[in-house]
């Protein structure tokens, strides 16, 4: 069979699949901007569903309670940290478009408010998070007003823990107790939580599951759960099942990859084409290269190659995991445009001795620079090229992990990237 | 640590232990010691300031050597190996694969020294057969299309852990004799040339308590000459010569692989079940506690590795290690690879004691013959006039010692065919009875248990995600069985991470990278092991 080429031709090109591409693509429909977003959406299925904007100032134990005042102090701290160029309402616009357009496509969440939430996790932690489901709100609610709660897991589901989140969590919850229930249907062996979310799309899974809570719940009227309330419909889900049992009832993340990371990967993937978004998912760009006037994108999918032509480019590829970045024994590398990447003198200096050091480690910090107009510096310090931009992650001077502030920067530097990607097209078409 | 039935107070109600022998050091030679004893009917207290094979045991390549290694340079400690590697494979064949062993040379090697290696084998009585180089490929597509020469020998493997468990198992099956990890030598009390107790604390809980015992023995490796010491004796010298090996992600070749040249960096690949150990780097060392892998060691192995088998240079790598060896010193001035790969075994009679002894040096592969030399000495000095039969007696093959074997998790899992047995390590396939049995039986598991001794007792943890994933499910799972119910599993999991990624600091890149990224996300970015005990009230989880 002849594989014929296809040809695509659009205003903005978005390379990534992740939280700071999709945002872009978000931002860019929202700006009426015409799109085709290509890549990997696999790290989308890692997030927990919660929406961090800065959790902790880098290098401080210090958790962040008003993300507001913490990005001021960031600014004078770290200058060159990518929210410290961006300026706050910005960054509350972009969560609030983001997490809006969630709602609008059947995921709810809440928006972003003057302090963080203090979040439970699957091991009965805390941590500080910006936005997070609707499905979930109910949990922070219940434990900053100490209100009699039941943790309920599932015969079966392993790696959550209804014990576990009791034990580490009691002695700043008195109230929290635990119970376990037999899934419908799955009482026998393991059981996974994509498979039961998909089940409870189904009313008369949720009618017998509605009793079995009842019973565990006893008096209690609100109940934890993990995260599995459904997997297109999740908000409807949780209300179907307040209503069958009268209680309030919120989800807990799992361990990733988990049923709200891949709740996001698929309303992306079912939404995007339908808002008239050109979307080639889970396939990776073979070469980018940019002419005077356009920049041209190279992939293929099951059905041949593909070629896209764009006025602008927003690189959105991450890191490590989704392979933005590459580390090598010796270096680190951006693998597409071999764009330079500030790091670490040597690999020595990569990690500390010690892995849950509160300094971080430097590897985080490395990446790729950009100037003003969120433009990647090539290897003579000057923009790579003026049709491309680069947002999320993939960002050099963060630290995501220990920042607490992974959707924060994608979301923020996708904000400002689509920005000024609009400034280029409006100059120059 | 909260109180669960598993808990055992280890000294109940006084603060003395009594045994026929303390044995100090829980590496191979101490278990071996403490079988050999139990053997001939004496009763033992096996000892260990961490765990059983935390030293130079648990950190080496775990070859059985046939010999062919020091048949140029050592032929008496050759012919040790060739008759200990005979032995072990005849009576712990449970804990030994039977690999086999080339010696190769590539282009540029000193091929004098390799034409003479057949003859020095053969004074050592060790087989060695010459195979041609297409035939090397044949056998081990990885090797070098430089290759010249190619010997077999009957190099093996050997699980020193699995060997350390299943001695202890049996000595505890045939007179009660006891090991207890996580106790250390403080002080010994002395009186009239005799050592009247030992005294101990326990280092999880800090208690103090005393051993008395009628002798005393010192098979503290590395840190023997430091026992020694607090015993009054200077008769110990040891040089210390750090060893730093990586493991590969995949095995990279069914038999052992060995660059036929005089001992180097570099120079040996051993497979061991799904992976690879490369080694090693061998440079002085006055340290013994925080030995770690340096990048400039972990580069070194890999280019002197690649001349052999150059798929080692864009190998993936799970983990490094690095321990400290004892050498025993003979004369001043001395490097680590030049000095005497054997043992020896010191009676401290002309220190003034008559009920302790001292033994060190030596390797995992001559164990049980330093063991039967030191049980020996013990017997006589004890009126016990039994021979020595851990050279004919077979080891036992244990329950609780089996999950330390490669691929052996899995094929007990799916005998059993339980469905609500589900796996909790994914890279290697351990599933929760796995876990059951160890924190129930497995030696050691009667004080308190943490998530580094279970993965000391598995293959929990030993697989690509290096225990970020299994980590957290078995801690859960604990939880689960209310074995924690506090935050105690919180910092045993902080811990054992930290533990693993003292491991993995120098060989992560390329998928390693990856893999550590989406690791530290979940362990910090989402359970804030970072910041346990945050100065932010609110949120420490620490009570």
């Amino acid at each position: 069979m002849k594989e014929e080429t296809r040809h695509f031709e659009t205003e903005l090109a978005v390379v990534g699949s992740g939280l700071a591409g999709c945002a872009a693509s978000i931002f860019a429909l929202n700006r009426k901007i015409k799109i085709a977003q290509v890549g990997n959406t696999g790290a989308v299925a890692y997030t927990t569903g919660y929406l961090d904007l800065l959790g902790a100032v880098e290098e401080s134990s210090k958790a962040v309670e008003n993300p507001w005042d913490g990005l001021e102090l960031l600014k004078k701290s770290h200058p060159d940290h990518p929210l410290s160029h961006i300026p706050a309402q910005d960054i509350a616009e972009g969560f609030r478009q983001f997490t809006t357009f969630l709602g609008e496509s059947g995921i709810a969440y809440t928006g972003p408010q003057e302090t963080n939430i203090t979040a439970l996790t699957p091991a009965g932690t805390l941590k500080k998070t910006l936005c997070v489901p609707a499905t979930m709100a109910a949990g922070p609610q219940a434990f900053a007003a100490q209100r009699p709660c039941v943790i309920i897991d599932f015969h079966g589901l392993k790696g959550f823990s209804a014990r576990e989140v009791v034990a580490n969590l009691r002695h700043k919850w008195p109230q929290l107790t635990a119970a376990r229930v037999d899934f419908p249907d799955m009482e026998k062996g393991e059981i996974y939580p994509e498979v039961m979310a998909r089940a409870l799309e189904v009313a008369a899974t949720r009618t017998r599951l509605a009793e079995l809570l009842r019973e565990a719940a006893g008096e209690i009227k609100t109940i934890g759960l993990p995260a599995l309330l459904g997997m297109h419909t999740p908000d409807l889900v949780r209300s179907e099942l307040e209503r069958l049992t009268g209680l309030t009832i919120f989800e807990i993340p799992t361990m990733p990859p988990s049923v709200p990371g891949i709740r996001l990967r698929e309303m992306f993937e079912q939404v995007f084409p339908q808002k008239g978004i050109t979307l080639i998912p889970q396939q990776k760009i073979t070469a980018l290269s940019f002419a005077p006037d356009r920049a041209q994108l190279n992939l293929r999918d099951n059905y041949g190659p593909i070629v896209i032509h764009a006025k602008a480019v927003i690189l959105a590829t991450g890191r490590f995991l989704s392979g933005g970045l590459e580390a090598h024994i010796t270096g680190i590398t951006e693998p597409l445009l071999d764009l330079p990447v500030h790091q670490p003198p040597s690999r020595t200096d990569w990690y500390r001795e010690q892995y849950t050091d509160r300094q971080g480690h430097l590897i985080h910090k490395a990446g790729i620079e950009i100037d003003a107009s969120c433009r990647p510096l090539g290897k003579n310090g000057t923009p790579y090229h003026e049709r491309l931009f680069a947002a999320g992650i993939i960002l050099a001077h963060q630290d995501w992990i220990r920042g607490r502030s992974g959707a924060g920067i994608a979301i923020a530097t996708a904000y400002k990237a689509v920005q000024a990607a609009e400034d280029l097209l409006h100059a120059r078409i | 640590m909260s109180q669960s039935p598993l808990d055992q107070p280890a000294v109940k109600g006084h603060n003395t232990l009594e045994t026929d022998v303390l044995i100090i050091g829980g590496g191979v030679t101490g278990a071996g010691i403490m079988r050999d004893l139990a053997l001939r009917g004496l009763h033992t207290l096996l000892i260990d300031k961490r765990d059983l094979c935390a030293g130079a045991s648990g950190g080496n390549h775990g070859l059985l050597h046939s010999g062919g290694r020091y048949v140029s340079n050592d032929r008496h400690s050759a012919i040790e190996c060739r008759i200990e590697n005979e032995i072990l494979k005849r009576l712990a064949p449970q804990c030994v694969e039977q690999t086999g062993g080339l010696f190769v040379a590539v282009e540029g090697d000193d091929l004098e020294f390799a034409e003479k290696f057949p003859q020095f084998c053969a004074a050592a009585g060790i087989s060695c057969t010459e195979i041609g180089p297409n035939e090397a490929l044949r056998m081990e597509p990885l090797l070098s299309e430089k290759l010249v020469k190619a010997y077999l020998v009957p190099d093996a493997t050997v699980d020193p852990f699995r060997l350390a468990l299943e001695n202890v198992a049996h000595a505890r099956l045939l007179n009660d004799s006891i090991y207890r990890p996580h106790t250390e030598i403080i002080d010994f009390r002395i009186d009239n040339g005799k050592i009247t107790a030992a005294i101990c604390r326990d280092n999880r809980t800090g208690v103090m308590f005393n051993i008395q015992a009628r002798q005393y023995v010192n098979a503290g490796g590395a840190w023997a000459m430091n026992i020694a010491q607090k015993a009054g004796c200077t008769d110990v010298n040891l040089l210390y010569s750090k060893g730093t090996l990586l493991v590969s992600h995949d095995r990279m070749a069914g038999h052992v692989i060995n660059r036929l040249r005089p001992p180097a960096d570099g120079d040996i690949l051993v497979p061991g079940g799904t992976v690879s150990v490369l080694g090693t780097t061998s440079v002085h060392t006055d340290n013994l506690e925080t030995v770690r892998p340096t990048v400039a060691e972990i580069d070194r192995n890999v280019m002197e590795g690649a001349a052999m088998i150059p798929a080692l240079a864009t190998a993936r790598y799970i983990r490094a290690f690095s321990r400290v060896r004892p050498l025993l010193q003979s004369s001043p001035g001395e490097d680590g690879r030049a000095a005497t790969r054997g043992f020896a075994l010191l009676d401290h009679t002309s220190q003034g004691l008559t009920n302790f002894c001292t033994i060190t040096g030596g390797k995992l592969t001559t164990f049980r013959l330093m063991a039967e030399k030191t049980a020996d000495l013990v017997a006589r000095r004890l009126g016990n006039t039994q021979a020595c039969t851990t050279d004919s007696v077979a080891l036992p093959d244990g329950d609780a010692c089996r999950w330390t074997e490669p691929g052996a998790a899995p094929r007990y899992w799916y005998k059993a065919n339980n469905a609500d047995d589900m796996i909790l390590c994914e890279c290697e396939m351990v599933p929760q009875s796995a876990i059951d049995e160890i924190v129930k039986c497995a030696p050691g598991a009667e004080a308190e248990m943490t998530l580094e001794a279970i993965a000391l007792r598995s293959r929990a943890g030993k697989g690509p995600c290096q225990g970020s994933f299994c980590g957290i499910r078995i801690a859960s799972y604990l939880y689960d069985r209310g074995y924690y119910r506090d935050t105690t599993g919180l910092t045993h999991m902080r811990d054992f991470f930290n533990e693993r990624f003292k491991g993995m600091r120098t060989v992560i890149w390329g998928r390693q990278a990856a893999q550590m990224e989406l690791a530290e996300a979940l362990h910090c970015g989402l359970l804030g092991l970072d910041n346990l005990d945050s100065d932010c009230p609110e949120m420490a989880i620490l009570p």
